[in-house]
């Protein structure tokens, strides 16, 4: 009953002008940037950032779970009627969303993919309210150690899960980590890694800096270099009477609707996971589970509407972690960690007490971004098919110069302009050569929080490392994660064995 | 596709040692009384960081990593004069701030881009390069009260401030 009357206190703090304005404004940018190839939730996030210090924290953090919301809902727009995904969590629309449209169903795929993104999200929210509170609770128990021992868990989710090439997922985590640590040292106050002698170093490197780079700068190149084929965009008839008939045949998919918003909601609360992994999985179980899977790829729609329903509910669980514990469950959810603690607000489970509005205010606008993303994308498919067609020679140059400005603003240091641009373009080559870049993102955000809770727990035990793995909570999960860490070393070595044995069978 | 492997791992590998290098400017050992140096979280990240380097060129060695199996070329010539040209005019953009400021650098930079690389019309440019400094002058310098660099053209702005602030 508590979490009753908390939600309707946060319902009426969404509700205030301005904040329901924002949701409005932040689902039509979500949308608006989803809908373009190339750009997602955390390039939006990212990029956007810097301009809400305009606004007080709880309209911002409001305005960008409505980027982060929408942008789902968008990502499925490119999905379907080009064919490229719009953002990374719609990769697996595209499957079946774009053989239906070349089908001349463009309409009933962009319905199917709208209605599972407001199911999966809804659902989420729900199980997001009911959760959240309870396991606050439980994270206000938490010392340094089982602090730390959630970031290792973080981390070693992309090595155990990520499927990166790990010599070079790992490299990402501990250069993330040490541009964490240029500054000054927190403990004894002397200045650190000063690169070259630089003065700018020595207010650290802002994690903003590094997210804008890559998410900004890196990415723009990174679309500018892969769009230059030309695209084919299918046609889409729509029509009130042709929604409705789409919408009647969605009834059908309720199981797989549910599968969806239950696994993706919870891939996504897992540390470091989103939604990325959540709507891939969620096609492949619906393939897996369906009475005949050779119709999948061909334009299926509970094809579009696994994948869509798990982004959404993914992009829910993974707030919960990062509201309740302080630990992002995805790269969005990482720089929207660093906007806390730009704005002031102390990541972890003590927002539930004294932040009280910042959090409720959050969720309670997660139900109405999900109404209103979901209302403005199936009223305005017309308009944002028509964006699709907008010139990336005209986007381009407008997101470079957010981004640039965007760096300048939190510090006014043209220092940070400078090294956003070399991140951006480092960043952007060794993308192409597969190293994975969210990890340094997550990294340089939790890097100061991981290097106090070590000192604190170490302090605390007087030097004695197994102070992680005595106390219960701490010693699961570093258990947990360590499992995750030596994941991929099995592999390696079974495959070797099985190599070895074959050969050692064919010889 | 293979020697860019390996040369951004031989850079890296680089960066790993100065990193260690400079973490030593502070104590790396352990101080009695006080637990790590300040300087010992950074020195074991650069070296592990260099160990990651190691297992990369190792990989590439061993043809192990798609990249060190490809032929492909890193970057196709269209691809790079695409690169040199929004990087390089991206950086003068930057550099140009110092000197004319971000109300004179930015514009001229979309203007660039939208005529050189997309053949845009110059009226939807002019639209672009008069708009843009009007929006972001009252949106940071009015609404959010932070003040872009300006370079040399900071004195041309004072009536503005004089009648808006």
């Amino acid at each position: 009953m508590e979490i009753l009357g908390h939600l309707a206190d946060g319902f009426l703090i969404s509700f205030e002008p301005l904040n329901l304005a924002l949701v409005i404004f932040g689902a039509m940018v979500g949308l608006f940037i989803g809908a373009m190839p190339g750009l997602g939730s955390v390039n939006g996030v990212a990029i956007l950032l810097p301009m809400t210090f305009l606004v007080p924290p709880t309209s911002a953090i409001i305005f960008l779970g409505a980027i982060y919301y929408g942008a789902m809902y968008g990502g499925a727009i490119s999905s379907i009627m080009l064919g490229i995904p719009g953002a990374s969590t719609a990769v697996a629309t595209t499957f079946d969303g774009r053989p239906l449209a070349l089908k001349g169903q463009a309409d009933k795929a962009l319905v199917a993919a709208a209605t599972a993104s407001f199911v999966g999200g809804t659902i989420s929210v729900i199980l997001f309210t009911a959760f959240a509170p309870p396991l606050a609770e439980v994270a206000l128990a938490f010392g340094p150690p089982e602090e730390f021992a959630l970031m290792m868990l973080a981390f070693a989710t992309f090595i155990g899960l990520g499927g990166d090439d790990i010599p070079k997922t790992f490299f990402s985590i501990f250069i993330g980590l040490v541009l964490s640590a240029v500054g000054l040292d927190v403990v004894s106050g002397e200045p650190r890694l000063i690169f070259m002698d630089l003065p700018g170093f020595l207010h650290g490197v802002n994690f903003l800096v590094l997210a804008i780079g890559i998410y900004g700068i890196g990415e723009m190149l990174w679309t500018v270099e892969t769009s230059r084929g030309n695209v084919s965009m299918s046609k889409a008839t729509v029509s009130a009477k042709r929604v409705m008939a789409a919408l009647r045949e969605l009834v059908g998919t309720w199981k797989t609707m549910l599968m969806g918003s239950f696994l993706g909601y919870f891939v996504g609360i897992l540390p470091a996971a989103g939604a990325t992994p959540g709507s891939l999985m969620a096609y492949g179980v619906a393939k897996s589970i369906a009475k005949d899977p050779s119709t999948y790829g061909k334009g299926n729609v509970d094809g579009v509407v696994a994948p869509e329903a798990a982004n959404n509910a993914a992009s829910t669980g993974s707030m919960l972690p990062m509201l309740t514990l302080g630990i992002p469950g995805s790269p969005t959810t990482a720089i929207l960690l660093g906007g806390m603690v730009i704005w002031g607000l102390e990541p972890g489970p003590l927002l539930f007490v004294d932040h009280k509005e910042f959090v409720w205010g959050l969720i309670a606008s997660l139900y109405s971004a999900n109404l209103f993303s979901l209302l403005i994308n199936i009223a305005f498919i017309p308009a944002f098919i028509a964006v699709l067609k907008l010139p990336f020679t005209i986007l381009a140059p407008v997101i470079f110069a957010l981004c640039v400005v965007g760096g300048y603003v939190p510090t006014l240091d043209m220092h940070d302009v400078w090294l956003m641009f070399i991140f951006g373009v480092v960043g952007y080559l060794m993308r192409k050569l597969d190293y994975p870049l969210a990890p340094a993102v997550l990294a340089i955000v939790l890097g100061p929080l991981a290097e106090r809770s070590v000192r604190q727990s170490l302090i605390g035990s007087h030097g004695d490392i197994t102070i992680f793995f005595q106390r219960p909570i701490s010693g699961t999960i570093m258990v947990v994660a360590i499992i995750l860490l030596v994941m991929p070393l099995y592999k390696i070595i079974r495959d070797r064995m099985k190599a070895g044995r074959d050969e050692g069978g064919a010889a | 596709m293979r020697k860019a492997e390996l040369i951004m791992a031989l850079v890296m590998a680089v960066f790993s040692i100065y990193i260690m290098w400079k973490s030593t400017e502070l104590p790396i050992g352990w101080i009695p009384e006080e637990g790590p140096g300040g300087g010992a979280f950074s020195f074991w990240l650069g070296a592990a960081m260099l160990v990651c380097c190691a297992a990369i060129i190792y990989r590439w060695a061993r043809r192990l990593s798609p990249p060190s199996q490809s032929d492909e070329p890193f970057m196709d010539a269209d691809a790079a004069r695409l690169f040199f040209v929004i990087t390089g005019s991206l950086g003068l953009m930057i550099g140009a701030i110092h000197v004319i400021g971000v109300y004179f650098a930015l514009p001229i930079f979309m203007a660039f881009y939208m005529r050189y690389l997309g053949r845009h019309s110059w009226r939807l440019i002019a639209g672009f390069v008069v708009a843009t400094p009007i929006v972001a002058f009252f949106f940071f310098e009015i609404a959010l009260l932070k003040t872009l660099p300006k370079g040399f053209t900071e004195p041309w702005f004072y009536p503005l401030y004089d009648i808006f602030l």
